[in-house]
């Protein structure tokens, strides 16, 4: 779940933002607290805490007076335009890179795109009709 | 949880064992309630600097502060410290009980229900004279004493002797609980250096009787990087860096890289076919004080010329 080599307030922000993303975490729902976080990955509390100030600056999480930390409301547009942002760098030029390794131009990979999606929408649909 | 006071203040503190010097001019401070990982090879200082602040040994010369006082023989300040040791002697006919009762006596803070807990986690037999205990349950010993005393500074040296995995989680889950409930200073010296790396929010790394690196844990996981590839791109990525760590194989270069990568690092190593890997907090240490040790002996040669 932790990876090395990052610094893990980051992951610590990531994973409650990949839950606003998918959802699982709603909109002015309680987000989980510093010490929830630290004890479910079993980190040093101040580091949790670090993450979560992280979100709060980003305006992603609110704090209400003694009840605890909310998602912000407007938080998963917020994410979701971030991260689009930042899915060329981190998802396309690590793809380009390794097709021109395999001698794949940008022509074979739209084809090969373009071929997996469609068979994923196939037994998505396949799956919705049973 | 750091708030910028300070309870222990080191300032050039030496030790010397007859003609051996066991730490060498320190100076370091330790914040409040925080969790300290005190890091460092055997025979690195470790224990004789967890010994003199808690004045189980005398300094050579230096100042140390705890508290702000001086801690030999001073009720005040010890009555706040707990120091686990590794080696820790009991009464020859003592049960676990009488330990934990001593226990209660010396620390204000002594939490009974506590150390009732641990002692059913950790399955301590509570009728075994403590030296008839194994060594994983003598160590269960010091762990139960150094958690359920809650000193405003707990000192753990190497505790887990002979603990088993399942033990050790219990004792890292039960610290960062209880030090959640009630921050307070901890200072654990491991060698178990990844299984602590998550709960330590600063890293003090003593070699050779030196502190090597004093810092945030956090600041110090993306400070190297392994740079993997073809050995004569490697080389020419890394020209002009600090390395720390270099491996071949055949044509290929594992090579260790000191300061964190930019995007403009990321987009060469990427168009140049290299592979970065993360360098765990346990390498990172491995690698600075075998570099150190590598420069002492540089040095000594320089000397020798």
């Amino acid at each position: 779940m932790i990876e090395e080599g990052r610094a893990l307030f980051l992951q610590i922000a990531e994973s409650v933002e990949d839950a606003i993303i998918d959802g699982s975490l709603a909109e002015e729902a309680q987000a989980p607290s510093t010490n929830e976080l630290a004890a479910f990955y079993r980190i040093n509390p101040a580091t949790a805490a670090k993450g979560v100030a992280m979100l709060t600056d980003k305006g992603v999480l609110y704090k209400r007076r003694g009840i605890g930390m909310f998602v912000a409301p407007g938080a998963r547009e917020l994410l979701l335009s971030e991260r689009r942002t930042a899915f060329a760098d981190r998802y396309v030029e690590p793809l380009l890179a390794e097709a021109r390794k395999l001698g794949l131009g940008p022509e074979d990979l739209a084809l090969l795109i373009r071929d997996r999606a469609g068979a994923q929408v196939a037994t998505t649909t396949e799956g919705n009709a049973r | 949880m750091t708030t910028g006071t300070h309870v222990i203040e080191v300032k050039n503190l030496t030790k010397h064992y007859r003609d051996v010097v066991a730490v060498d001019d320190v100076s370091f401070t330790i914040e409040k309630d925080t969790i300290y990982g005190l890091l460092g090879r055997n025979g690195a200082g470790k224990t004789t600097v967890m010994s003199i602040l808690t004045a189980q040994n005398f300094a050579t010369s230096g100042d140390v502060r705890v508290f702000g006082m001086q801690p030999y023989e001073n009720a005040k300040v010890l009555s706040r410290m707990c120091f686990v040791r590794e080696s820790q002697k009991y009464p020859d006919d003592a049960l676990p009980q009488h330990a934990f009762r001593t226990a209660k006596l010396f620390f204000p803070h002594w939490d009974d229900d506590l150390a009732a807990q641990l002692i059913d986690e950790f399955q301590l037999p509570q009728k075994t004279r403590i030296k008839k205990l194994s060594r994983g349950q003598l160590s269960a010993v010091g762990v139960i004493i150094g958690l359920a005393s809650r000193a405003e500074i707990t000192f753990f040296d190497e505790p887990y002797l002979g603990l088993d995995a399942v033990a050790r989680q219990i004792f890292y889950d039960r610290l960062l609980e209880d030090y959640t409930e009630h921050p307070r200073t901890v200072i654990l010296s491991s060698h178990l250096i990844d299984e602590v790396s998550n709960l330590i929010e600063r890293v003090l790394v003593i070699d050779h009787g030196r502190i090597v690196m004093d810092e945030a844990t956090d600041a110090v996981r993306d400070r190297a990087a392994n740079i993997v590839g073809d050995a004569s791109a490697v080389d020419a990525f890394v020209a002009g860096r600090q390395v720390i760590h270099r491996e071949s194989l055949g044509n290929v270069a594992s090579v260790t890289v000191l300061g964190a990568l930019t995007l403009a690092d990321r987009e060469r190593l990427a168009a140049a076919g290299l592979d970065v890997a993360p360098v765990s907090l346990q390498q990172l240490i491995v690698r600075t004080t075998q570099r150190a040790a590598s420069e002492g002996a540089a040095t000594e040669e320089g000397a020798l010329r």
